[in-house]
């Protein structure tokens, strides 16, 4: 049954949250972005996930395979940037490093198959994703929704992920800096 | 951009676990020279820490074979569910597991997709499945892959029964074997799949065991290599069960050994065509 109020929110909300697609959330168009289930203008997004960061007490960073891995020559110049981001509002990095159901160190790493007891063995409160897979960023970012309270942001590299609290779509290098500069002047008061 | 996707950016190099940094620092990836099962103990294999039962001689096979891959950042694996599934998922491979049976046919479509992607590139695709997944729920699909002359390898790990679902029979075990979920004993001999791969379109076979474990990489990696150009290849690899087929565990290889004095003696069959590719790479 498709709820046009759904909101994307912190959990935790069920033993596995639905998918906010099937809920009636659609993801936004080329140009706009997506917060709490709301479609809203880019900069409207930049100002909350900024804020969500500047604010957090204990963020963490989150970069996928296309950012770790050299798979591309644009990889690298958008890592420092998201990198810097991680920098300016102080938060531990918890890679995802592949999307395989190994065992994984969860002091150390992330990944979609139990990413919420990573988050709550770090007591994360807002976490970020880059470089991750939609379809695996949306499992993710649906059990951690479910089980923990933790306020989700994806940064996508081609479109922005419903299932977050907050994503931008066609990420570059100009819009992370955007959030880092805008968290820099937060933090600055 | 194949050796790339195992090259971290430095950006985040250091946040790597102590585990990757070993794969890529001394795994089989940015090599110049393929691993062999003569390697194994001087690198960091793939195979991480998994869930079998002691003495599991498919664990075994897979270690073999993930040892021998001639291109592993240029491998992907198809699997199906069963004991196979619990070591290959736990590889740093690119690995993915399809529903029960489907194996062949993911592993067709994918390999027809990999060659329009990178037409310029040998893209390897090998499924890599236990005797049920080839013999019994997905032999339609495994033979209509070896008609249809799809350039994949087979790589069927035979441990004889359904093991992780409490050892049912399956098409492979022995005639006469009393299992758990068998209690009378298999009432037919094991299907005739070698035979079945030579005359369906296979153009290269061999059947192995893990007792003999030169010969498993060896066939593996002519499998995949004769794939890539010439047609379906098929290899059959014993691996015995010691929790189903109620042997202590310290007694895989012997087991092993058993079989290749009776049904797994060690046979190979290829075309003139497989061979002449084998010869001109060895070249």
């Amino acid at each position: 049954m498709v709820q046009e109020t759904y909101r994307v929110l912190p959990g935790p909300e069920a033993y596995l949250a639905p998918a906010a697609a099937m809920m009636g959330v659609m993801p936004p168009d080329s140009g706009s972005a997506i917060v709490e289930g709301s479609v809203v203008s880019e900069d409207e997004a930049i100002a909350v996930i900024a804020r969500k960061l500047a604010d957090a007490k204990n963020p963490a960073v989150c970069p996928g395979p296309l950012l770790i891995w050299q798979w591309d020559d644009g990889v690298s110049a958008k890592a420092a940037a998201v990198r810097e981001l991680a920098e300016a509002c102080g938060a531990k990095i918890l890679p995802m490093i592949d999307y395989s159901a190994r065992r994984i160190r969860t002091d150390m790493e992330i990944s979609p198959n139990h990413p919420n007891v990573t988050i709550l063995q770090n007591d994360i409160d807002v976490c970020l994703f880059a470089g991750v897979h939609s379809h695996y960023a949306n499992y993710a970012l649906r059990l951690i929704r479910a089980r923990t309270d933790c306020y989700t942001i994806v940064l996508g590299d081609y479109s922005a992920s419903e299932d977050a609290m907050a994503s931008l779509r066609d990420i570059n290098v100009d819009k992370i800096n955007a959030i880092t500069e805008k968290i820099k002047s937060l933090k600055r008061g | 951009m194949s050796k790339k996707i195992i090259t971290p950016v430095k950006e985040f190099e250091e946040f790597l676990t102590p585990e990757y940094k070993e794969l890529i620092a001394n795994g089989p990836y940015n090599r110049d020279k393929p691993t062999t099962v003569d390697d194994l103990g001087t690198f960091y294999e793939m195979t991480g820490p998994h869930p079998h039962c002691a003495g599991c001689g498919v664990s075994l096979a897979i270690r073999l074979g993930l040892a021998s891959l001639p291109a592993p950042e240029d491998t992907i694996v198809i699997g199906t569910p069963g004991c196979s599934y619990f070591a290959l998922t736990q590889s740093t491979l690119n690995y993915s597991c399809t529903a029960f049976g489907n194996q062949n046919s993911v592993a067709s479509g994918l390999k027809r997709m990999l060659k329009v992607r990178h037409p310029d590139k040998q893209k390897d695709v090998l499924v890599m499945v236990g005797d049920g997944g080839v013999a019994d729920i997905g032999l339609d699909n495994t033979l209509h892959s070896w008609f249809r002359g799809e350039n994949i390898a087979t790589v069927m790990l035979d441990n004889e029964v359904y093991g992780n679902t409490g050892g049912q029979e399956s098409g492979m075990t022995t005639e006469g074997t009393v299992l758990n979920m068998a209690p009378t004993g298999k009432k037919f001999p094991k299907i005739p799949m070698f035979e079945l791969a030579k005359t369906s379109g296979c153009v290269y076979a061999a059947k192995v065991t893990v007792a003999s474990p030169k010969k498993v990489g060896e066939t593996i990696r002519k499998a995949i290599l004769v794939a890539r150009e010439i047609g379906p290849t098929y290899v059959q690899v014993y691996g015995p069960c010691p929790t189903n087929l109620k042997f202590p565990p310290s007694k895989t290889i012997e087991a092993a050994k058993d079989g290749e004095k009776s049904y797994y003696k060690y046979e190979e069959y290829m075309t003139d065509g497989a061979k002449e590719y084998l010869n001109r790479s060895k070249a």
